[in-house]
C-alpha cells in the first residue's frame, strides 16, 4: 500500500493515477459501469450524431410514410416519411445542448448566490433564502411555462426557465454546505495564513463542498431534459421540423390510437435512458471526485 | 483457578478492504475472572477496538473472525446464532462507547432509553419499568433523578451522558461490562468521577470489567491487570504491579516511557539515543512581548449577558511559554481566537510587539503586517489541514499570501520546513487523508512556524495523538522554541502535559484566572481548591522501577 501510494505521488503518476481510480470505481459497482457506458454512448450521439445516421433527419419521402420498424428503418419512418431512428440519434445533441447549458447556469448562479448565503449568514443568507423560496414556491414546471410564454418561443428562453427553476436547488445546498465547513480547523488556519474572506470561500470552502453537488448536478442533469422535452411537447420552445424527443413524442401520440405507436415510443425511450444514465450516474461520478475515495 | 468468565484463544480478525485483506487481530488471548478489571491498552490501529467488537460480534460488514475462539459463561460466542447475540448483549455483557451524545437517542428522553433496554431483555414490564430506571439513575449518582428522567441528551453535561450510558449499560446487572475509552473527550475532573462510579458499580456487582483505553496512568489507576496490544498482536500481559516494576516488551518500555509523569522533563518521553530529543537548553527571557490587559468577550444581549473571558490581564515574555489550563467551557479557546485576531474582543486591550492589536478588526487583521508575526498550532490536525490540498500546498499557503517568494524559492523554504519539523520529503505531495495523526501534526506545525512567528500559540495540539507521537511532537515544539526563539501560550485541560514545556502556568476557570505561578511552584503547592482538584483528577501511572534508583515494586495507585 506504502509503496503504491509513494510511486504515484509523481506528476507523470496523476493520470495514471486517475484512470485506475476510474476502474475501481467502475468495477466496485456494477450499476456505475453501466451507467457511465450509457452516458459515453449519449454523448457519441450528441456529438457525431448526424453523421452516423442513415438518413438525413429532416429529409421527407411520401412513398414510405408511416412503415413499421424493419431493416431498413429501425425505429420505422413518421407521417411525412422521415426516418424515426435519425431523427432520435439526432435529436440527442439539442436535448443534451439544452440540458447541459441550462444546469451549468444554475450551478453556477446557484451555488455562487447560495455559498455567499452561506459564508455570511445575516442579512444575506435571509434575503437570498427568501428569494429562493419565492421560486420554489411556484408549481416549477408552470413556472417555467409561464417564463417561455412571457419571453418568447425561443431555445434561449428554454434554457433560461430550466435554469430558474433549478437554481433554488443548488443555492440551498451549496449553502448548507458551506455553512458546515465556515468554522472548520482549515478555515481558521487560512485565515490565520493571511487569505481574505473570498480567497477562503473560493479556494478553502467551495471545492470542499462539491462532492454532493456532484451528484445534485447528475440528478438535475435527467430532470432538466425531461423539462426541455416536456415544454417542446406543449409546444413551447423547439418548433418542428427540428428534430426533438419531446416534439417527437406530441407529434407520434396522434398516431398511437391507430397503431402506429413506434413514432412516439422510440423518442420515449430515449428520452427516458437518458433520464435514467444521468440519475445513475450521480453516485459514481461523487465517488470520482471525492478525494478521501481516492486511497 | 476457577474457569475464567470470558476466554478468547487465538483470535484473528480480517477485514476485506480494497487493497486486499488486512489483518487487524492477530491470535489474540484474553482472559476475564469474574469480577476483575482488565486494560487493554495501544495506540490506534492497535486493534484494541476491533477485539471488543468481536466479543460482542458487532464488527462491521467487512470485518469477520477468521480464526479463534470466544467462549463467555459457557457459550460459544464465534459460533452463536443472532437471537442467542442479542440476548447476550446487554443483558450479560454490554458496552459503554466513547462518545456518550453519540451514543445516546437524541430525541427520546434519558430515562425512557434506560427503560427500553430493561423491558427489551424482560427485566422490567412497562408498569415497573420507570421505577426501576429512575433507581439506575440514582445508580449512577444523578441528583434529582425524578426530573431527570424527563431530560433529552442534549440538555446534559457530557458527564452526565456517560452516566446515562452507564446506568443503560449496567440496567440488565450484566456479568462484564465493556468501556471502549469511556473517558476521552471529558474533562479530567469529570474523568475521575466517572471512572471511579465505574469502578465502584462494578466492585458492588461483582462484574467483571474490560476497560480499553490509549492512556496507560489510567490503565494502572482501574485496573487489575493490563494487556498491551501493538498492530494487532498482545506484545505483554501482566499484573499492573508487575508490568510498571518491570515491563519486558520494548514496545511496552517505550510507552510507559512516553507517557509524562509528575516528575519527567519534555526529553525523558523519548529513549536517551533518539536524536530528536530536545535539549534542555533555554534561551533568556527578554522584553514584554504580549500584554493583554482587562480582556473581556461578552456574549448575549446587554440584559443577558454571559462572559466567556471575565476581564483577563496577563503578560508574556519574548521567549516565554505560558501554559493557560482549564476545563471545558473555562474561556480558554475564545481567549485564544482573540489573541489570535480571530475575534474581536468586546473590552480590553492587546499589546503585541509594541502596538495594540485589539483595535484592529478581526477582518482586516488577516492582511495586517503583523498578521506572520502571530501563528498557532490547531488541536485537530485531521480538521486542521485542507482535504482537497496536499501537504506541501498547505505549507506554502501562508508564504504564498503574506510573503513575497517565487516558485523557487518556496520550494526550498518548504523544503527546509518540512526537514525542520521532521517530515520527509516525498510525503510532502500527499494529501491529509494518506498521512498519520503524527504526520499531519507536522504539517500543521511547518504551516504556523513557515513565517517565522514570535508568537505561537498551541490549542491542545497534542489531544488528538498517541503518546508515542505526542512524545515526539513535545520534543519538537520544544526544540523550535530554542531555534527560532518563540514564545508560545500553551492551552491545554492537562496539566501534565503543559508543565513539560512552559515556564509560568494560568487556571482559568469560568473566564477568570484563579491561579497564576511558576511551574513548578504552582503542581507542588497549588493554592487554589480549583487547582488542586484538577491536579488530583489526573491519573498517573506508578513511577517506573527502572527509572527511579530502586528495584523495589512499587505499590500500584489506585486512586489519586
Amino acid at each position: 500500500m506504502t509503496t503504491l501510494t509513494s510511486a504515484s505521488t509523481t506528476k507523470e503518476g496523476a493520470l495514471r493515477r486517475f484512470v485506475r481510480h476510474l476502474l475501481y470505481v467502475m468495477t466496485d459497482n456494477p450499476v456505475t459501469a453501466v451507467a457511465f457506458a450509457l452516458f459515453v454512448l449519449i454523448v457519441i450521439a450528441a456529438l457525431f450524431g448526424p453523421w452516423l445516421v442513415p438518413y438525413n433527419p429532416l429529409a421527407t419521402d411520401s412513398s414510405s410514410t408511416l412503415q413499421a420498424p424493419s431493416w431498413q428503418h429501425w425505429f420505422g419512418t413518421d407521417h411525412l416519411g422521415r426516418d424515426v431512428f435519425s431523427r432520435v440519434v439526432v435529436a440527442t445533441r439539442l436535448d443534451l445542448m439544452i440540458a447541459v447549458t441550462a444546469v451549468a447556469i444554475a450551478f453556477v448562479v446557484g451555488s455562487t448566490l447560495g455559498a455567499i448565503a452561506g459564508f455570511y449568514g445575516g442579512w444575506t443568507d435571509r434575503i437570498t433564502g427568501r428569494l429562493m423560496d419565492t421560486i420554489m414556491a411556484f408549481p416549477l414546471f408552470v413556472l417555467a411555462m409561464g417564463i417561455v410564454a412571457a419571453a418568447g418561443n425561443t431555445i434561449e428562453n428554454i434554457i433560461y426557465a430550466t435554469a430558474i427553476i433549478n437554481l433554488p436547488f443548488y443555492a440551498r445546498m451549496a449553502r448548507t454546505e458551506v455553512a458546515v465547513r465556515r468554522q472548520a480547523g482549515y478555515v481558521q488556519a487560512a485565515r490565520l495564513s493571511g487569505n481574505r474572506d473570498w480567497r477562503i470561500l473560493a479556494f478553502q470552502i467551495f471545492p470542499n463542498s462539491l462532492p454532493p453537488m456532484m451528484v445534485q448536478i447528475s440528478l438535475n442533469m435527467g430532470w432538466a431534459i425531461l423539462n426541455a422535452a416536456g415544454l417542446s411537447f406543449i409546444g413551447l420552445g423547439v418548433s418542428p421540423p427540428t428534430p426533438e424527443w419531446g416534439i417527437m413524442v406530441a407529434e407520434g401520440a396522434n398516431y398511437i390510437v391507430s397503431g402506429q405507436w413506434w413514432l412516439a415510443v422510440f423518442p420515449g425511450l430515449a428520452l427516458m435512458l437518458a433520464v435514467f444514465t444521468f440519475n445513475l450516474l450521480g453516485d459514481g461520478l461523487r465517488d470520482l471526485v471525492d478525494p478521501l475515495r481516492r486511497t | 483457578m476457577a474457569i475464567p468468565l470470558l476466554d478468547i484463544r487465538d483470535l484473528t480478525v480480517e477485514f476485506a478492504t480494497r487493497n486486499g485483506t488486512v489483518t487487524a487481530v492477530k491470535k489474540v488471548d484474553i482472559s476475564i475472572n469474574k469480577g476483575e478489571t482488565l486494560g487493554i491498552v495501544g495506540e490506534s490501529g492497535s486493534g484494541k477496538s476491533v477485539t471488543s467488537y468481536a466479543l460482542l460480534r458487532i464488527l462491521d460488514r467487512a470485518g469477520r473472525i477468521a480464526d479463534g475462539s470466544i467462549v463467555f459463561g459457557g457459550v460459544d460466542v464465534g459460533g452463536a446464532d443472532e437471537r442467542t447475540m442479542s440476548e447476550l448483549r446487554g443483558r450479560e455483557m454490554s458496552m459503554i462507547f466513547q462518545n456518550p451524545r453519540a451514543a445516546l437517542n437524541p430525541i427520546r428522553a434519558v430515562g425512557r432509553q434506560i427503560e427500553d433496554v430493561m423491558i427489551q431483555h424482560g427485566l422490567a414490564t412497562r408498569g415497573n419499568a420507570r421505577g426501576k430506571a429512575i433507581k439506575m439513575l440514582q445508580a449512577v449518582r444523578i441528583r434529582d433523578p425524578e426530573q431527570r428522567y424527563h431530560a433529552y441528551p442534549f440538555e446534559l453535561s457530557g458527564g452526565m451522558c456517560q452516566r446515562i450510558v452507564i446506568a443503560i449499560a449496567l440496567a440488565c446487572r450484566p456479568q462484564l461490562l465493556i468501556a471502549d475509552e469511556p473517558t476521552t473527550g471529558l474533562d479530567v475532573t469529570t474523568q475521575k468521577a466517572v471512572m471511579d462510579l465505574i469502578v465502584e458499580l462494578a466492585a458492588e456487582r461483582q462484574m467483571a470489567t474490560l476497560l480499553i483505553t490509549h492512556d496507560l496512568g489510567l490503565a494502572a489507576c482501574y485496573c487489575d491487570r493490563i494487556v498491551v496490544m501493538e498492530k494487532g498482536e498482545i506484545v505483554e500481559s501482566a499484573a499492573v504491579e508487575t508490568l510498571f516494576a518491570s515491563p519486558q516488551h520494548p514496545y511496552t518500555q517505550r510507552l510507559m516511557r512516553a507517557t509524562p509523569r509528575l516528575d519527567s522533563q519534555v526529553a525523558d518521553l523519548l529513549p536517551a539515543d533518539d536524536e530528536r530529543r530536545a535539549s534542555t537548553k533555554r534561551q533568556p527571557i527578554g522584553p514584554p512581548l504580549l500584554e493583554v490587559d482587562s480582556l473581556v468577550k461578552a456574549f448575549g444581549s446587554a440584559a443577558n449577558e454571559v462572559r466567556a473571558v471575565d476581564n483577563l490581564s496577563f503578560t508574556l515574555h519574548e521567549g516565554e511559554s505560558l501554559g493557560l489550563v482549564g476545563e471545558s467551557g473555562c474561556g480558554k479557546s475564545t481567549t485564544s481566537a482573540m489573541i489570535m485576531r480571530l475575534l474581536d474582543p468586546t473590552s480590553g486591550a492587546l499589546t503585541f510587539a509594541g502596538s495594540d492589536i485589539a483595535v484592529i478588526s478581526a477582518k482586516q487583521f488577516a492582511h495586517h503586517p503583523l498578521r506572520s508575526k502571530l501563528q498557532m498550532v490547531f488541536q485537530d490536525p485531521t480538521d486542521s489541514l485542507n482535504p482537497r490540498w496536499s501537504a506541501r500546498r498547505s505549507i506554502e499557503d501562508p508564504m504564498r499570501r503574506l510573503d513575497q517568494l517565487n516558485r523557487q524559492e518556496l520550494n526550498t523554504r518548504v523544503s527546509v520546513l518540512a526537514e525542520r519539523v521532521g517530515l520527509p520529503a516525498h510525503l510532502l505531495d500527499r494529501f491529509p487523508h494518506q498521512l498519520s495523526g503524527g504526520q499531519k501534526a507536522r504539517v500543521g506545525i511547518a504551516r504556523a512556524i513557515a513565517l517565522e512567528p514570535k508568537l505561537l500559540i498551541l490549542d491542545e495540539p497534542t489531544a488528538a495523538l498517541d503518546v508515542s507521537v505526542q512524545a515526539v511532537v513535545l520534543n519538537l515544539l520544544a526544540s523550535l522554541r530554542e531555534q527560532l526563539n518563540m514564545s508560545y501560550l500553551f492551552i491545554s485541560h492537562d496539566l501534565n502535559v503543559v508543565r513539560l514545556l512552559c515556564d509560568r502556568v494560568m487556571v482559568m476557570q469560568a473566564g477568570k484566572i484563579v491561579e497564576e505561578g511558576p511551574t513548578e511552584k504552582l503542581l507542588s503547592e497549588p493554592s487554589h481548591a480549583y487547582t488542586r482538584a484538577l491536579l488530583n483528577a489526573i491519573p498517573h501511572p506508578p513511577a517506573q522501577a527502572s527509572s527511579i534508583h530502586s528495584s523495589s515494586a512499587h505499590p500500584p495507585v489506585t486512586a489519586l
